[in-house]
């Protein structure tokens, strides 16, 4: 499968952010997990948030998600502000994470409905169809999640991400336990998406490579708190690194420096 | 308040009842086994005390009447822990789903099983032991009513706990009707109870409940105003225990714990 070009130089539209994150912060007792952040995401733009383990990552991605409440800032999706009118916004976002796997005790089929009625689908029984014969899951539609391969569970997770036709996705390292060839090929389906149907997505990878050739845009996030941004295949050069890589294990490691240094 | 999000935390349950025996068995299995151990018990009893007093209709039907309330309190309770079970927060939670529209999924879920139950112990109790159930007719209504809504509540109130508290407190809730069956005087009347247990019976709505059944069973005058204090009662509860819903999910939000279910802590 072909992966659609990324486009780098995408300009942020007129219209307003599909995710828009205000001075978002997250503290608990003597710890601040995430510090004041504060970024746009654009339709059709895919974002890569980066950055190493207890950097914040999923943190941001549970406040934008509704399910953890920041303790300052806020998160508007399509202009909605999550906080005031949750049910509204979540009925535009989606998301797919290694950490939440769909219920294991549900077939393929018996889990895109049930969340096919909660997102309110209209036309479900064409829609889980459809997404069955996109994602490859025609033959296992019957067969219960939590038998699947880690692969295969992925996929149903991305065809589920797919169901309420999201305009932001949330994908927290959806390619995590893909092999390769199934990775290209969900990076494929998740890049149509941005471009074709325009949605914004934000994306958390470990793979580097990866980020390159998915993303528009990268965050780097160290210790909560977005310590760089921009072109995944400009900033290693613009930063004196050959690699993108290189670049995240130096900043990773910086702040640790920094905080020990004298 | 939508339809469709309550269908689908339904249909969730009904898709885990229809693939699976062992969860559909507990529908009725113990409150079958139930109402044959008491009605052999009650049958051994008018042996013994003749014609005097008919322990069939007093003492079955308090069973009856109590399994059905712990059913409806289960019913809730379990199709909560389903989602518990599985870790299914994360995914449910970060949906449009109103948390209004969850606990009604899981209510619903309940009655549906609830009177599966119903259906099994009333068949059991008529045909086998002779229990005069339908002579009362609609006059049951408000009882079982009652009954039935005060299980909504303290169904509501133990997944609350189980949510505030974690996975492994499952084990503080299942025992919450034996806990309140001393104080509601389901084979026994409330005078014979001390004052301050009188006193607690007066907040639990199968309190008037057992006390009208009793009369009615031992053909004395009752006044229906009591139990309709009972029902009001209940449907208050009913608000308090979801609100306390409300505000523990909110809890588990802003904590983290919601995010972080498993871990059984926030800290």
């Amino acid at each position: 499968m072909k992966i659609p070009e990324a486009d780098p130089h995408l300009s942020p539209s007129a219209e307003p952010p599909v995710l828009r994150v205000s001075g978002l912060c997250k503290s608990y007792r003597n710890l601040l997990a995430v510090d004041h952040i504060s970024f746009d995401l654009h339709r059709g733009e895919i974002v890569g948030l980066l950055g190493p383990n207890g950097a914040g990552k999923t943190t941001t991605i549970n406040m934008i998600l509704g399910v953890l409440a920041p303790t300052s800032g806020t998160v508007h999706i399509a202009g909605i502000d999550l906080g005031r009118q949750r049910s509204r916004a979540l009925a535009r976002t989606s998301f797919a994470a290694v950490y939440a796997a769909l219920p294991g005790n549900l077939t393929v089929r018996q889990n895109l409905r049930v969340f096919g009625l909660i997102y309110g689908v209209k036309d479900l029984t064409p829609r889980i169809a459809s997404l069955l014969e996109e994602f490859d899951l025609v033959r296992l539609r019957d067969i219960k999640c939590g038998l699947l391969s880690s692969g295969e569970q992925t996929r149903v997770a991305l065809a589920k991400a797919m169901l309420n036709r999201p305009e932001l996705l949330l994908l927290d390292e959806p390619t995590a336990s893909l092999d390769p060839s199934a990775a290209q090929a969900a990076r494929a389906r998740v890049r149509a998406l941005a471009l074709e149907r325009q949605c914004g997505i934000l994306w958390t990878s470990h793979n580097m490579y990866e980020v390159e050739e998915v993303c528009n845009r990268v965050l780097f996030l160290s210790r909560g708190r977005i310590l760089l941004e921009g072109d995944p295949r400009q900033l290693p050069y613009e930063h004196g690194a050959r690699t993108l890589e290189e670049l995240f294990i130096r900043l990773a490691r910086e702040p640790l420096v920094a905080g020990v240094a004298p | 308040m939508r339809l469709r999000p309550i269908a689908g935390v339904v249909l969730r349950q009904f898709y885990l009842m229809r693939g699976s025996p062992v969860r559909v068995l507990p529908m009725f299995a113990w409150v079958a086994i139930d109402i044959v151990l008491w009605g052999f018990i009650t049958r051994y009893l008018n042996s013994v005390a003749g014609a005097r007093i008919n322990f069939v209709a007093s003492l079955l039907g308090a069973v009856l009447m109590w399994d059905f309330f712990t059913r409806i309190m289960q019913g809730v309770t379990t199709a909560f822990l389903e989602d518990v079970w599985s870790r299914n927060f994360l995914n449910f939670f970060a949906t449009p789903l109103a948390i209004s529209e969850y606990v009604l999924g899981l209510v619903v879920t309940s009655i549906t099983t609830s009177l599966i139950g119903l259906a099994v112990m009333l068949a059991l109790a008529t045909t086998l032991f002779g229990l005069p159930f339908f002579s009362l007719g609609l006059a049951l209504a408000p009882f079982l009513l009652t009954l039935f809504l005060f299980g909504i509540a303290l169904g509501i109130l133990a997944s609350a706990l189980v949510l505030r508290l974690g996975p492994a407190s499952e084990w503080m809730v299942w025992p919450l009707p034996a806990l309140i069956s001393p104080f509601v005087g389901v084979f026994y009347p409330l005078a014979t109870l001390p004052s301050w247990m009188q006193a607690v019976a007066r907040v639990l709505p199968p309190s008037y409940v057992f006390e009208d059944m009793r009369a009615i069973v031992t053909g004395r005058s009752f006044a229906f105003g009591p139990l309709l204090g009972g029902i009001a009662l209940a449907v208050l509860q009913i608000v308090l225990c979801a609100g306390f819903f409300v505000r523990v999910y909110h809890y588990a939000v802003r904590s983290g714990l919601l995010a972080r279910y498993s871990a059984e802590s926030a800290s």
